[in-house]
């Protein structure tokens, strides 16, 4: 309430004094309340028609019943039995929506963990390092150039880099380091884990670089007049204060990465499963119910990890 | 609107029972079709659902040309055209679609039959689709989704395919081809005859296969066969025990790391040849076509176990009716009177009609891309660039020697929500 007044008197002091003071004055009056929930109101609708209206949809059809051409509207777990199938018969062996959100989650681990290093640093000398607002900015969308091309040609760039005949492998071939083309630099999880890097740093960069521009100078300046190493400045100020920005980063990431399959599979050479992939096998072969049911799962792994997060640090407390 | 209304309601029940979500967009595209009726009167627009194969710039063109029919595309990949003849019927008017994916839409009630009586050429369309035989009189075989099984329907409205000849054609056909495995010939440097090579540990890491399950797994069961392991009654339409087995003896390769990638899409399947990632692969003829005219040496290699076919023809949808209907017979029959036919020939596809798509190219032409002839001048694509240097003959040979290969047609199997699980699993390994 504290906050939603603040932010009220500053929106509309007129309308917040006016239901206090000149209560005889106006013959209509709006309750604080009420006004909150006016300004909410078209957000509140625009998520309730395009997200959670579809999400309930998703989550009902994946209850349905399906056959070559239709779904059937008839209660049914075929779309959840059908994915969890072999996953205790073949124990010890991992089923394949084990194995598959197996991988999933290991290459989510090291993208998020590779882009927090970069992203991290990469802010920290944007924040920092550089001291012109225009510079700033300037090297900031230098960060988006990855975004520049479409999808299937940044795939298609990789083949010439990182390929078998590829500049890397001719390269080392030359300095006499391998004697055979190395393999797995393309169509691999290094590949992978490269392009998605490459892609999704910038999700990392913006909001720790956001979170570290707020920092208050004299905060720095305090610890290094307290004597505070560079080192202990980072710990035990700079990434604290960052914090938020590093969740929000790993947010970002994390729910990219758990659903992508576009990347993964043109990087990986469409060896690779991913839990996106997944759903779109089932979607391309009119699956829908078990598209949905498996999409439904995704959601509750992410949000899982995503609250997960959030336990660590209170984004909302702390913005 | 109300008549527009009311038709919207009769496929929407027909369709999706109860997908609300569904139908509220097939009733929102409905209640945009109701409109072209009454505004399109003077110009004749058709909406053209299809995969890039036969959507040629010129192609539209010369039928603007020819007949006044302005014709919009949309392009979509297989699996995606079929999602949408079943979810929004009407948001197109003609389709132009694979045989195999008729096991899905016809029941789905989506589609209109064509009746055969109106289209002019329907007695000169070649005994490939109508008796499952060559022109020269070879038995085609017919694993699969073979086009001749699904080709007629009992009734107009009927959602049953008959046995013998009706009227009532599901898709009226227009282009077909045999496909096979395309190999680096420089790079092998051995003859290739069979399709077990493809799981040869020689081309360990070099090979792919395609990653549409319903094909890729008729390329696994070629091998298989192939190898010896076994003989399948319907490559088609395997048991579950079938698939099991297919998927094992992938699953094995896939593990020993024989695939480098699978490819979806036309130019996956170029690059991944062109810069020799791969050797050996499943690929369509026109990749192969433009991995040559990059002067990378390529063959579409004829194999002894005989060729996986495929096959489409155009329908329209079931919300089609009045002039419209009219203008989509117009269209069809301009398709199959030639230009388009030989359009398609050239570009190493054949064409349902041979007579007029054979009137309408150079006999140089003709002898090289159906007679195996070597070429007498230079062969050039529709749009100018050379494909061919004079004296080369097509890979596999003449129009006979290859279709009458065909060993089977790509197929939607009885059993495809397991074999798509059995996919994801292969692919999880």
């Amino acid at each position: 309430m504290d906050t939603s007044e603040t932010i009220l008197q500053q929106a509309s002091p007129d309308l917040v004094r006016g239901s206090d003071t000149t209560r005889a004055a106006k013959p209509v009056r709006l309750s604080p309340s009420f006004i909150s929930w006016l300004q909410a109101g078209p957000m509140m609708l625009v998520f309730l028609a395009f997200f959670l209206i579809p999400l309930a949809f998703v989550v009902i059809v994946s209850f349905w019943d399906y056959n070559e051409y239709q779904l059937l509207p008839a209660f049914s777990g075929r779309g959840y039995t059908d994915t969890f199938e072999g996953c205790i018969a073949q124990l010890p062996d991992l089923c394949t929506i084990g194995k598959t959100y197996l991988k999933t989650l290991k290459l989510c681990f090291l993208v998020w963990a590779i882009t927090l290093f970069i992203g991290f640093w990469v802010a920290y000398f944007l924040a920092f390092h550089v001291k012109s607002k225009t510079w700033q900015m300037g090297l900031s969308l230098l960060c988006t150039i990855p975004f520049w091309t479409s999808n299937v040609i940044r795939m298609i760039a990789w083949i010439p880099l990182l390929g078998r005949n590829g500049l890397v492998n001719s390269g080392l071939m030359k300095t006499g380091l391998i004697n055979q083309p190395v393999e797995w630099l393309l169509f691999s999880e290094f590949s992978v884990v490269l392009a998605l890097v490459h892609l999704f740093t910038f999700f990392m960069v913006v909001p720790i670089f956001n979170s570290m521009v707020r920092i208050d100078k004299s905060l720095i300046e305090a610890a290094y007049d307290a004597g505070a190493t560079g080192f202990q400045t980072l710990v035990n100020v700079i990434i604290p204060l960052a914090k938020p920005g590093i969740v929000i980063g790993s947010i970002f990431v994390i729910t990219i990465v758990m659903g992508d399959f576009i990347t993964i599979g043109v990087m990986g050479g469409q060896q690779i499963a991913a839990a996106g992939k997944i759903i779109e096998t089932r979607l391309n072969a009119l699956q829908f119910p078990a598209a949905a049911a498996n999409a439904v799962i995704l959601l509750a792994i992410t949000f899982l990890i995503i609250t997960m997060m959030s336990r660590i640090v209170d984004i909302r407390k702390e913005l | 609107m109300t008549e527009t209304t009311g038709k919207t309601g009769v496929s929407r029940r027909t369709l999706l029972k109860g997908t609300a979500g569904l139908a509220g967009l097939a009733a929102g595209s409905g209640a945009i079709t109701g409109f072209p009726y009454v505004k399109s009167a003077e110009t004749k627009v058709l909406r053209y659902l299809g995969t890039a194969v036969n959507e040629g710039d010129d192609i539209s063109k010369q039928c603007l040309k020819d007949t006044g029919i302005k014709i919009e595309y949309i392009t979509a990949t297989t699996d995606d055209v079929t999602k949408r003849v079943m979810t929004q019927p009407n948001s197109f008017d003609v389709l132009d679609t694979e045989y195999f994916s008729l096991k899905k839409i016809v029941p789905s009630g989506n589609i209109l039959a064509l009746d055969a009586k109106k289209i002019k050429e329907f007695d000169n369309i070649t005994p490939v689709f109508t008796k499952g035989e060559t022109p020269g009189g070879k038995k085609i075989g017919g694993q699969g989704t073979a086009p001749w099984k699904v080709l007629y329907l009992e009734g107009k409205d009927s959602k049953k395919f008959a046995t013998s000849a009706t009227e009532f054609v599901t898709l009226i056909p227009t282009v077909y081809n045999a496909d096979t495995l395309g190999i680096r010939p420089d790079l092998i440097k051995r003859p290739i005859g069979s399709w077990s090579e493809l799981l040869n540990p020689e081309f360990k890491g070099k090979a792919s296969i395609l990653n549409i399950p319903s094909i890729g797994i008729m390329d696994a069961a070629m091998v298989v066969e192939a190898t010896g392991k076994y003989k399948y009654a319907d490559k088609g339409n395997m048991t579950k025990e079938e698939i099991d087995l297919t998927m094992k003896v992938m699953t094995e390769a896939k593990k020993a790391g024989q695939f480098r990638a699978f490819w979806k899409d036309f130019n996956e399947s170029v690059n991944l040849m062109a810069s020799g990632e791969t050797v050996i692969q499943s690929m369509w003829s026109p990749a192969v076509t433009k991995v040559r005219s990059m002067g990378i040496a390529c063959t579409f290699q004829p194999l002894r176990e005989g060729y996986r076919s495929w096959a489409s023809g155009f329908c329209v949808s079931k919300g089609v009716s009045g002039p419209k209907l009219d203008w989509a017979y117009e269209f069809v029959n301009w398709f199959l009177s030639g230009y388009a036919g030989a359009y398609l020939n050239r570009q190493g596809y054949y064409s349902a009609v041979l007579s007029t798509a054979k009137a309408q190219m150079e006999p140089y032409e003709w002898a090289y891309w159906m007679e195996g002839k070597p070429a007498e001048k230079d062969i050039k694509a529709p749009d100018g660039s050379l494909l061919e240097k004079a004296g080369s003959v097509r890979d596999g040979g003449s129009y006979e020697e290859r279709m009458g290969a065909v060993a089977c047609w790509n197929a939607v199997m009885d059993e495809n929500d397991y074999m798509v699980r059995k996919w994801n699993e292969f692919i999880a390994a």
